[in-house]
């Protein structure tokens, strides 16, 4: 077993989400099965080998510090499923 | 004549002599989307008010004397492509209501060259997926088969210009989401090279392997999208400061001094269809009579780039998605009174099993313990197929394969086993790894009637290469006059 329901359970909590009893034991199932498959990445000899993140020669793309066209409040919050006084609201946070 | 039925290269000829208007061209083409979507279901959105509105100014604009080789045209747009006021759900329940205030660099390019919106496309959720069959809002069929699957994750892009319901569409691919539905619905299809188009407005999947690209009618079609859609964007930092060619100059005869390199590696993998191989064989044939010499190359990681793959994507996944919290935008769970239980309960409710499971999978491989085996582990394997292909294009100019290992499938076959469903990428996710651009072009048919593609793969940058041999192959070919029947 490469992964089993308890980590499952751990890991959907630290992506905040809540998984039933059904789909924890589907998904141990099938991410075991997909993780027994990635082993064959031990197969590769990569002592030496610098990591990609980035397939394509780019050094750092820098621009001026300045203001330039944007959203207004108005447009940035209309998605919003809940909003007041120019704010986003969220369930109370501080006791 | 059904206008409809137009490449977008004629129907400009036709506006340019003003044969033809654009509001006539977007009507034909709203009609047909009447008409076939109960089959097809190729779109979550039709924008049929706006389009006829876009189109009603193109006309004016083509009336100035003013027009580019998109003004007028009816373009249908992969629904995770954000266009202002127009809804963009990425087919998840979670952005089911999201009305982006901005559009993307492309749809800006595109709106400035004066081309039609015809709707939203669907897809596999937030681009998760081989089939479209992981869509949150609707299934799209196969318009060869209505029983099959158009491919994914673009399956609603490809099936669109299958079934001509626009001229030509936008997808994005992050592991083959362009050129796979493109083979499976006998439509041409492009990747671009990383970089070569802007991601600005483009919602992301996996930011490294992410891009968007053009699915047309023919070769010819596919330059001139092209085209319209590349070039430096200082929005998105990964975007790449280099001139754009005008592809269509490459839509010339003639291949001699090609090179055509042929992965040896990818005629031992299993599970490869004997009717595709065979069909990529003869147009492997057909391009070698057209005067292209071909060399035996070797990619000695192949079979090792699902499994890098299915670490790197779902990781860069896990944190893109992060996102949706039910703050900003999209839904929430307004039940909920404390904020961690509002995040548990939106996420949950908003997201399809596809997506929960490569948040879970992503989440694991970066998590503490596990960074160095997995993420780290395959961003290494990642720079040794990058090398494969450096040394394969020393000695020839495109790489030649299939584009899937086996024609359409049937709907409801491979949802129950994702790992199944993820070795179906083999040949196609090796470019995102590597930022190479990769194309599908159709080559053949099955038995029972489905399209089969031929995958081109050329340099970084190197674009035109691949349709300088695309270009030549379906002009010594018959397979893209074959429409489906519906």
């Amino acid at each position: 077993m490469k992964i089993t329901k308890k980590e499952v359970v751990h890991v959907a909590n630290l992506a905040r989400l809540d998984l039933d009893e059904e789909s924890i034991g589907k998904f141990a199932e099938q991410i075991d099965n997909i993780l027994e498959y990635v082993d064959i990445l031990n197969c590769v000899e990569t002592k030496s080998v610098a990591p990609t993140s980035h397939a394509i020669f780019l050094t750092n793309a820098f621009r001026e510090d300045k203001v330039k066209e944007h959203l207004d409040r108005n447009k940035a919050l209309a998605n919003a499923p809940e909003k007041e006084d120019g704010n986003f609201v969220v369930p109370k946070v501080i006791g | 004549m059904n206008l409809y039925k137009l490449t977008i290269h004629e129907a400009h000829n036709l506006l340019k002599s003003r044969e033809i208007s654009s509001q006539e061209l977007t009507k034909s083409v709203l009609n047909r989307v009447e008409s076939v979507e109960p089959r097809v279901g190729a779109y979550i959105t039709v924008a049929g008010e706006t389009a006829m509105a876009q189109a009603e100014l193109a006309d004016k604009t083509i009336a100035e004397g003013n027009i580019t080789h998109l003004t007028g045209i009816p373009l249908a747009i992969k629904d995770l492509i954000c266009t202002k006021n127009l809804r963009t759900t990425c087919a998840s329940k979670i952005l089911e209501n999201f009305v982006p205030p901005y559009d993307a660099f492309v749809i800006k390019k595109l709106k400035k060259a004066g081309a039609v919106i015809v709707g939203k496309a669907n897809m596999d959720e937030f681009a998760m997926g081989s089939s479209t069959e992981h869509s949150g809002i609707k299934l799209t069929n196969n318009p060869w088969d209505l029983s099959y699957i158009p491919g994914g994750s673009s399956g609603g892009s490809a099936a669109a210009v299958a079934a001509n319901m626009c001229l030509g569409s936008l997808g994005s691919d992050t592991g083959g989401s362009i050129r796979q539905p493109a083979s499976h619905c006998g439509v041409v299809g492009m990747k671009p090279t990383y970089g070569r188009v802007s991601r600005f407005g483009l919602v992301a999947f996996a930011s490294s392997l992410d891009q968007i690209g053009p699915l047309t009618k023919d070769v010819a079609d596919c330059a001139v999208l092209l085209k319209a859609i590349s070039g430096y964007d200082a929005g998105d930092s990964t975007s790449v400061p280099m001139d754009v060619p005008d592809y269509t100059t490459f839509l010339e005869k003639g291949l001699k001094g090609f090179k055509i390199g042929i992965p040896k590696e990818y005629n031992a993998l299993s599970g490869l269809d004997a009717e595709v191989s065979e069909a990529v064989k003869n147009a492997v044939k057909t391009i070698e009579g057209l005067g292209a010499e071909c060399v035996e190359v070797s990619l000695p990681h192949t079979e090792y780039a699902v499994a890098a793959y299915y670490v790197i994507a779902p990781s860069e996944a896990s944190s893109n998605l992060a996102r949706y919290d039910g703050v900003k935008y999209g839904l929430r769970d307004k039940d909920k009174n404390d904020l961690i239980e509002m995040y548990r309960s939106t996420r949950s409710m908003g997201f399809g099993s596809e997506v929960k499971r490569r948040i879970i999978i992503g989440t694991y491989c970066l998590s503490a313990g596990y960074y160095d085996a997995y993420y780290r582990k395959a961003s290494q394997v990642r720079t040794l197929i990058i090398e494969d292909f450096k040394r394969a294009f020393k000695s020839c100019d495109v790489l030649l394969s299939p584009v899937a290992p086996t024609p359409a499938f049937k709907t409801g076959e491979k949802t129950e086993d994702p790992l199944k469903m993820y070795l179906s990428d083999i040949f196609t996710l090796s470019a995102n790894l590597a930022g190479i651009p990769g194309m599908s072009v159709p080559c053949g048919f099955s038995t029972q009637g489905l399209p089969i593609g031929l995958q081109i793969m050329g340099k970084h940058f190197n674009e035109e290469k691949m349709i300088k041999v695309a270009y030549n192959f379906e002009q010594a070919t018959d397979f893209h006059n074959k429409k489906p029947k519906l």
